[in-house]
């Protein structure tokens, strides 16, 4: 019996002291909370890496002059990196975590849309904004008036890819390779697919073939590829299967192009793939060489501190992360009730019409899509990613 | 006819990874009774051993890449033996010894994988490695078939892995030994066999040929993740109980029947619809012998 009542007394301390902890934290000085819900393990750690670096780069740039200057105050910023593993449940829960747990204002993130499609539902119904950088999957903020984004839409990338394959290799068919299990792959595949097919008539897309994310051999989806004998290929997939499927492609003999879309654009898409992937072509957000003004600024000042070429995730990030706080200074003073913050982050969010990113300036429409060009870029021989074309809406 | 012959030779080397694999289930369940669902993992351990050494070889101590992966294969095999042999001294046979049911030795077997894939992405990070290439790619091609030399070794390697195997446990003494602890764990040792040496060299075996499909994998595949080795690991223990598990022949059987229905799927078939058929399939083979092909009810495995 004894044992019980020490067993409960402990509880109780341990509750109480807890509670102590938890109050305590309560009373240190005000700071902006900001959530970054990234995938820094699973099948895309660059992503997430790429973020956390472009993220930490703003925050260190503005706590070092005092905060960000909101209604007269400065008041520095706090970041919160979560770790979704690249799936969509753990992209809720973080999500979650960073509503109630950690009282985040906003949310910046997740990347793709297979995370930020799940992950928006939750911050819609949580009424906490969010802005994805890399999710171009339109349903991420249909009809969700409290999320955002700073990239294009697949709508606009599909007709993209389609105009500059079909002029660059001079195409009359295609063939696609997706990931089915992805929201983003597959939306895109399907997207090129309707418009590749009323451009150049029913049937031109000779194959349409699909796999899964934990795949690593493609040899059979391939050779009926090739078999088909399409023009070129389509592959909007994450750079780490474009490794394997270009590769795998150039065995079985395949010696045609590759048309790719910005899920390629990581700074780890050459280290995985090598030569292989030397030539292709696909679409994205910029191109890093050769940009011009403030963008080349923020890749110099990236390229120093982290040594390696800031690629799409970086740029979007930071650009996503400053719309975010344009927000909040625009909303005037800042409100030390969370809940009452974050609305007036939303409706700042909702009002900002035009806004000058490093990716390219961006106007927004009423689903809180930005409206803004896109770039074709070639894999050169070094590696590099070189601009080829730059189609606007 | 040469898509046929290209998926053919597609399913062959598919099949080949799952053989490998499914062999060292197949090895440690003839012998122990014991699902050793870490398998997997070890195979991804191999993987990341062959990068290591490879790279080692080729950067450190600058051999040409021939050497490299004449080196590499041996050593490759040896560490991830280590490996296997370790698993089983600080996991298994402590519960052995207690004479724990065999349902806790599978799930020490479950944990001992997540432990390998979590050390090994708390060591080295998520990011993903590139193997190095070893070996001059040839590509062959006769009208529309093309295959790489790669392809052509990792087919013969699984194929001559398998005649090794065979002849080691149906002709060998310390084959006979394996088949004897499988057939009566407690009057093996009264004949003066030390069952433990045994049990030993069945992971030294298994583990070993995991290594090598590991480096195998990470030759043709060449990026290497810790969670390669789990869905793979999977799908190759299927492929062993399809076959008829403790069986050699079943697991190398059970691997390219699955390599064959995967890839006959997808030709055939919307792309879609490949692990949903295949396995449908599988389950169809269990229905009608539910011991696998080569699997007899309840006498001797192995």
């Amino acid at each position: 019996m004894s044992k019980v009542i020490l067993r409960t007394i402990m509880m109780v301390m341990v509750m109480s002291l807890a509670f102590v902890m938890l109050t305590g934290c309560s009373k240190e000085e005000e700071k902006i909370k900001i959530g970054f819900n990234i995938p820094l393990t699973g099948d895309i750690p660059k992503v997430g890496e790429a973020s956390r670096n472009a993220a930490e780069m703003l925050k260190e740039e503005i706590n070092s002059q005092g905060g960000l200057e909101v209604g007269g105050k400065k008041i520095p910023l706090e970041f919160y990196y979560e770790d979704n593993e690249s799936k969509a449940e753990s992209a809720v829960n973080v999500a979650l975590k960073l509503i109630e747990q950690d009282g985040v204002v906003a949310i910046v993130g997740p990347n793709s849309s297979k995370q930020a499609v799940p992950a928006g539902g939750t911050c819609n119904d949580n009424r906490t904004p969010m802005v994805s950088p890399w999710s171009t999957n339109p349903d991420t903020t249909k009809d969700r008036p409290w999320v955002f984004r700073a990239a294009f839409l697949d709508p606009f990338q599909g007709p993209v890819a389609t105009n500059f394959a079909a002029k660059q290799f001079n195409a009359k068919t295609s063939a696609v390779l997706f990931d089915v299990s992805n929201d983003y792959s597959k939306g895109l595949a399907e997207i090129f697919k309707s418009e590749w097919e009323s451009k150049h008539g029913a049937d031109s897309v000779v194959a349409f073939e699909s796999h899964g994310t934990k795949d690593q051999d493609f040899s059979a989806q391939l050779t009926k590829i090739i078999n088909s004998k399409p023009d070129f290929i389509f592959v909007p997939d994450n750079y780490n299967q474009v490794a394997l499927i270009i590769k795998q492609a150039h065995d079985l003999g395949w010696t045609g192009p590759f048309m790719g879309s910005d899920a390629w654009g990581s700074s780890e898409l050459m280290t995985l793939c090598g030569k292989d992937c030397i030539g292709q072509f696909f679409s994205t957000h910029y191109a890093a060489a050769g940009a011009k003004g403030a963008t080349k600024e923020f890749i110099d000042r990236y390229t120093a501190k982290f040594n390696e070429t800031p690629d799409d995730v970086a740029a979007l990030t930071w650009d996503a992360t400053r719309l975010l706080l344009q927000a909040i200074q625009d909303a005037g003073s800042y409100n030390s009730d969370v809940k009452a913050e974050r609305k007036a982050i939303r409706d700042a969010l909702s009002t900002i019409k035009e806004f000058a990113g490093i990716t390219g300036s961006m106007a927004f429409d009423s689903q809180g899509d930005p409206i803004k060009c896109a770039v074709v870029v070639r894999i050169d021989e070094n590696g590099q990613f070189v601009f080829a074309e730059s189609v606007c809406p | 006819m040469d898509i046929l012959i290209q998926n053919l030779l597609n399913a062959l080397q598919w099949g080949s990874f799952y053989a490998l694999i499914a062999l060292g289930y197949t090895l440690v369940y003839g012998v122990l009774l014991l699902i050793n669902f870490a398998h997997g993992d070890v195979f991804m351990v191999g993987a990341y051993i062959a990068f290591f050494v490879a790279t080692f070889f080729l950067g450190f101590v600058d051999l040409s890449p021939w050497l490299t992966l004449a080196l590499t294969v041996p050593l490759t095999m040896l560490l991830t033996a280590g490996v296997g042999v370790t698993l089983e001294r600080v996991a298994y046979r402590p519960l052995r010894r207690k004479g724990a049911h065999r349902l806790y030795v599978v799930i020490t077997a479950l944990m001992c994988g997540l432990m390998l894939e979590n050390s090994n992405l708390a060591l080295l990070g998520a990011s993903r490695k590139k193997f190095p290439e070893l070996l001059d790619k040839v590509i062959y091609t006769w009208g529309n078939v093309s295959v790489t030399n790669l392809k052509l070794i990792v087919i013969f390697t699984a194929i001559a892995v398998f005649i090794l195997l065979e002849f080691i446990v149906t002709r060998t003494k310390i084959g006979m030994a394996m088949r004897g602890i499988s057939y009566d764990k407690f009057a093996i040792p009264l004949m003066g066999i030390p069952i433990d040496n045994v049990i030993v060299f069945t992971f030294v075996l298994g583990s070993g040929m995991a290594g090598l499909a590991g480096l195998l994998f990470a030759m043709s595949y060449p990026i290497l993740e810790p969670y390669m080795g789990a869905l793979i690991g999977w799908k190759a223990f299927i492929a062993a109980v399809v076959g008829g598990i403790g069986d050699i022949r079943g697991a190398f059987l059970g691997g390219f029947l699955l390599g064959f229905i995967e890839v006959g799927v997808v030709a055939l078939f919307p792309s879609t619809y490949r692990d949903l058929f295949a396995f449908s399939i599988l389950l169809m083979i269990l229905w009608i012998k539910p011991t696998g092909i080569f699997g007899v009810a309840k006498t001797t495995k192995i």
